[in-house]
C-alpha cells in the first residue's frame, strides 16, 4: 500500500498558449443541486451512442426490460454496448436523429409501474461507500472486464469507449492517469456538480482507471473557478496519493492537447494521442461511472445533464435516464422562453444545434444550452483584415484564416500547407474574429472535402 | 439537499415546445462581443487622438484642413469604386477614414490641396479598389498615395515646403530635422524637442510622445500588434548604431535617429496596418526589422531625407513570402503525411 498522503490543492497555476475567455455564465446552473428527473413515460435508447460500430438490438417488441438490462450490443472491437435506463416494456424499433446529424436506430421502451426513482436513484447512484485504498480494488482485467460490460464511454462529449481506452498495450506503458475537471465549455456545470455533490465515487474510479492502465500517478486537472469542487475532491482523496491541481480558467483547458501539457509538462503530438507520452485521460464523470460499474455492476443508464441558458425559465442539472427526450429535460427545466432562439446539445462553443426536441439524449450528453436572440447577436460578415486574432486565439499554433479562406476557395494544398488537419474546431479563432467569418465552418468544410477526395 | 422533482411542473404551454423561431447553425455560438473590424478601426481613430492633437496645436488650421480634405476625398473615392464595382459602399467599416487620417498626416502643412485630393484618389483607387477593397490589397493604400504625390509633386512636398522664412507659427521656419541632418547647414533640434514634437515636419510625424501614447493604447487594445513596433524600431537603433560607428561624421545620433522624422508614427500607425503585415508573431517581427533597417539605410544613402514611405512599400511587397515562410508548427509538432 501506498504511503497515504492528503491531496494538496496546488496553488501553481500555469496554462497554455493561445485560448479565449468567454463569459462563462456559469453562474446561471452552478448553485442548483443535481436534481433527479421523474421516470418519462417513454425513453428511446439510441443503438449507437459513441465513437464506434453501431449496436444490435438483444431485445425484440414487446419484451419486459428492468432497468440495466442489456438491449443492445456488438462485436466490433471498437463499440460500446447500451442498457434499458428505465424498466419497462420494449416497444418497436424506431430511427432518430441525434444532435451530430447521425441518423441511428433505437430501442423505445415504454415505463412499466415499478421504477427505481427520486431519493433512492439518486442514493443508488452515488451514495454509499466508495473504497479508497488501493488493496481494496478489483484485479486490472476485472476492471476493464466490468468497464465493457458496463458500455461505458466518455462522458465529456466525444464518447469513446472506455474499455479501449484503458486497455493495457505492452507497448505504450501509461505513466499517468489524468482526470479532467475542468469543463471548460462555458455554460456547463454538471461536472462541477458531480465533483462537489459526489466526490467520492471519482477518486474511486480515478483510482480504478489507474489500476486498469498501471499507471504509477494520478492528477486530476480543474480549473481555478471551480475551487469548491477541487476541495471537495481533495477531501474525498485524503487518503490517497492523488494530485489535485488547479489550473487557470481558460477555453479551451478541457481539451487534452491543452490539459496533458499543463499537468504533465509534455506535448501530445499532432497526429498522436495522450497515450503517445505515457497518459490517458479520463474525465470525471467517466470515472464516477467507472467506479459504478465496477465495485456495483451498475451499466451506464443515467448521466448529469445541465439544462442552462438564458433560453430556459429555470437552469437544473438535471440526473436524467439516457434516452429521455431533449424536450422533457427542457420541460423540467420550465421550458423555454419567449426569446429562446438556438437550442444546443453541449456548451456553445462546440455544441451542435437540435432542429427537433425529440431527439434522445445518449451518454455523451453533457448539456443542454439555450441561447436567446440577444446571446446571439450577430453582426455582418467584412472581409478578412488579417488582424491576426484568430491566430493569437488558436491554442493549436495554426493560422486560422488562412486555412479557412483557403478551403473558401477550393485552394486544398494551401489549406493543407497551413496544416489544415491539425485543427480541433474548438472554436477559438471564430470567437474571436473581427470579420465574423464563419472560420470552424469552413474548415470543417475543407476538412469533410480532402477526406473525401 | 437534493430533492427529487416527482411531478412534472407546470408547463406554461399546451402545444409541442418547439419553437417556429428556433435557428441550426453550426458551432461555435458565441462571438467575442462588440469586436468587429469597424472597431478595430474605430480604435485607430482613437489612439491618433493624441497624434491629431499634436498636429492641431502645432499647425493650426493647416492640420484641420490637410487632413480634412484627405478624410472627405478618401471617403467619396471609397464610395464610388465600391458602387463602380457593384459592392455596396463600405464607408461604415472606417477604414477609408483611417486611410484619409494617416494620408492627410503624412502631408506637408503647405500641401496645396490638390495634393491631398490626388493622394486619396491613388491611395484608395490604386492602392486598395484595384485589389479587390479592405483586406485585399497589397501595399498600405496611404503610402501608396503618398508616394505617387512624392514623385508627381516634388516641389511641393520637398524639403522647402515645409520651410516658410517669416511665418507667423514660429516652427514653420525652421527646416525639419531630418533635411537639417541631410544638408549638415541647420541646427537638428535637441532630443527633448524632437521628443515632445516641437519641430517642424509632416503633420503628424513631429511628436514622439504623441505616437507613443496612441500606440501603447492600440497594442494594450489588442488592436495592433507590439511585435512589429517593438522590432522595428530596435532594428532602426541598431542599424543607426552601426552606421555610427562606421561614419563617425554622421549628424545624426542614434536616438535623433529614433525620434525625428515619421519612424514613430510609422512604427505604430503604418506598419501595424493589419492587412499588409504579416500574420504570425515572428513574421511580424522580422517585417518590423526589415522597416527599421530600411528606414535608417534611405535616410543615411538616399536623396531623400525621410525613408519611411519606401521602406513601407518594399517591405509589403515582401509580406507574402515572410508569410509562407513563418507557418507556424502545430503544437505537438508537424502532423505525419499522409
Amino acid at each position: 500500500m501506498r504511503v497515504a498522503q492528503p491531496g494538496p490543492v496546488s496553488p501553481r497555476r500555469r496554462s497554455f498558449a493561445g485560448g479565449i475567455h468567454p463569459p462563462s455564465s456559469k453562474r446561471l446552473a452552478r448553485d442548483q443541486p443535481i436534481e433527479v428527473v421523474p421516470t418519462p413515460k417513454q425513453v428511446r435508447i439510441p443503438l449507437l451512442q459513441h465513437v464506434g460500430a453501431l449496436c444490435e438490438a438483444t431485445v425484440k417488441s414487446r419484451d419486459e426490460v428492468v432497468a440495466g438490462d442489456l438491449v443492445g450490443s456488438s462485436d466490433a472491437p471498437v463499440s460500446a454496448c447500451v442498457h434499458a435506463s428505465i424498466s419497462g416494456r420494449v416497444a418497436k424499433e424506431s430511427a432518430a436523429t441525434l444532435p451530430n446529424g447521425r441518423r441511428v436506430p433505437t430501442v423505445p421502451i415504454k415505463a412499466g409501474d415499478e421504477q427505481l426513482e427520486g431519493q433512492a436513484l439518486l442514493d443508488d447512484t452515488f451514495g454509499g461507500e466508495w473504497p479508497t485504498l488501493r488493496l481494496d480494488l478489483p484485479r486490472p482485467d476485472l476492471i476493464l472486464q466490468g468497464v465493457r460490460e458496463a458500455g461505458l464511454v466518455g462522458m465529456g462529449g466525444a464518447a469513446f469507449p472506455t474499455h479501449i481506452k484503458l486497455a493495457l498495450n505492452p507497448d505504450r506503458p501509461i505513466d499517468t492517469l489524468v482526470v479532467n475537471g475542468c469543463e471548460c465549455e462555458p455554460y456547463l456545470t454538471a461536472d462541477y456538480r458531480l465533483m462537489l455533490e459526489a466526490p467520492r465515487p471519482v477518486i474511486t474510479g480515478a483510482l480504478l482507471a489507474a489500476s486498469a492502465v498501471g499507471a504509477r500517478r494520478i492528477i486530476i486537472g480543474i480549473e481555478d473557478d471551480k475551487r469548491q469542487a477541487a476541495e471537495a475532491l481533495s477531501k474525498a482523496a485524503e487518503s490517497t496519493d492523488i494530485e489535485i491541481r488547479v489550473v487557470r480558467t481558460k477555453y479551451p483547458q478541457g481539451s487534452e492537447r491543452q490539459l496533458v501539457p499543463v499537468l504533465v509538462g509534455s506535448n501530445v503530438p499532432a497526429n498522436g494521442l495522450p497515450l503517445d507520452v505515457g497518459v490517458v485521460v479520463v474525465n470525471v464523470a467517466t470515472a464516477a461511472a467507472i467506479a459504478r460499474a465496477v465495485l456495483r455492476g451498475k451499466p451506464m443508464t443515467h448521466r448529469i445533464v445541465t439544462v442552462t441558458g438564458r433560453g430556459v425559465v429555470q437552469p437544473k442539472n438535471l440526473l436524467a435516464p439516457i434516452g429521455i427526450s431533449y424536450g422533457e429535460l427542457i420541460e423540467i427545466a420550465g421550458g423555454l422562453t419567449p426569446d429562446a432562439a438556438r437550442v444546443l446539445a453541449g456548451g456553445p462553443m462546440m455544441g451542435f444545434t437540435l432542429g427537433d426536441l425529440d431527439t434522445p439524449v445518449t451518454k455523451g450528453t453533457s448539456g443542454i444550452t439555450v441561447l436567446t436572440r440577444e446571446d446571439l447577436q450577430q453582426f455582418e460578415e467584412t472581409s478578412c483584415v488579417r488582424c491576426g486574432l484568430c491566430v493569437d486565439a488558436c491554442p493549436l499554433n495554426l493560422v486560422p484564416t488562412r486555412i479557412a479562406l483557403a478551403a473558401r476557395k477550393g485552394a486544398w494544398t494551401l489549406a493543407e500547407r497551413y496544416h489544415i488537419n491539425a485543427c480541433m474546431e474548438c472554436g477559438c479563432c471564430a470567437y474571436q474574429c473581427p470579420a465574423q467569418i464563419p472560420l470552424v465552418q469552413l474548415i470543417r468544410m475543407g476538412k469533410a472535402h480532402l477526406a473525401a477526395a | 439537499m437534493v430533492e427529487a422533482t416527482n411531478k412534472a411542473p407546470a408547463t406554461p404551454r399546451k402545444e409541442a415546445p418547439i419553437e417556429p423561431g428556433l435557428q441550426v447553425a453550426p458551432s461555435p455560438h458565441l462571438s467575442s462581443s462588440g469586436l468587429t473590424t469597424q472597431r478595430l478601426m474605430v480604435d485607430v481613430l482613437i489612439a491618433l487622438v493624441p497624434v491629431m492633437s499634436m498636429a492641431l496645436f502645432l499647425f493650426r488650421w493647416f492640420a484641420v484642413l490637410q487632413v480634412g480634405i484627405c478624410v472627405v476625398s478618401c471617403l467619396t473615392v471609397e464610395a464610388i469604386t465600391s458602387l463602380w464595382r457593384g459592392t455596396r459602399p463600405s464607408l461604415q467599416d472606417a477604414s477609408a477614414v483611417v486611410t484619409g487620417v494617416i494620408l492627410g498626416l503624412s502631408l506637408p502643412w503647405s500641401a496645396p490641396w490638390y495634393v491631398g485630393v490626388v493622394a486619396s484618389v491613388v491611395a484608395i483607387g490604386f492602392g486598395k479598389a484595384v485589389f479587390g477593397g479592405l483586406g485585399q490589397n497589397i501595399f498600405n493604400p496611404a503610402m501608396v498615395g503618398r508616394a505617387f504625390v512624392m514623385i508627381s509633386f516634388a516641389s511641393s512636398l520637398g524639403a522647402t515646403a515645409y520651410v516658410r522664412s517669416g511665418a507667423t507659427l514660429e516652427i514653420l521656419t525652421q527646416a525639419t530635422p531630418l533635411t537639417a541632418a541631410k544638408e549638415l547647414s541647420g541646427n537638428v533640434p535637441g532630443l527633448w524637442a524632437l521628443f515632445v514634437g516641437n519641430a517642424n515636419g509632416s503633420l503628424g510625424e513631429t511628436s514622439v510622445v504623441a505616437c507613443l501614447v496612441g500606440g501603447l493604447y492600440l497594442c494594450l487594445r489588442r488592436s495592433a500588434v507590439w511585435q512589429t513596433p517593438v522590432s522595428m524600431l530596435a532594428s532602426a537603433a541598431v542599424v543607426a548604431g552601426i552606421a555610427n560607428l562606421l561614419m563617425p561624421e554622421s549628424p545624426l545620433t542614434v536616438l535623433q535617429h529614433l525620434t525625428s522624422g515619421a519612424l514613430v508614427f510609422s512604427a505604430f500607425f503604418i506598419a501595424t496596418d493589419p492587412v499588409t503585415s504579416p500574420l504570425t508573431g515572428r513574421g511580424q517581427v522580422i517585417f518590423g526589422a526589415g522597416l527599421g533597417a530600411l528606414v535608417v539605410v534611405i535616410r543615411l544613402f538616399s536623396n531623400y531625407p525621410e525613408g519611411v514611405v519606401f521602406a513601407v512599400l518594399l517591405m509589403n511587397a515582401v509580406v507574402p513570402l515572410i508569410n509562407r515562410g513563418t507557418i507556424p508548427k502545430p503544437l505537438g509538432g508537424l502532423p505525419a503525411k499522409a
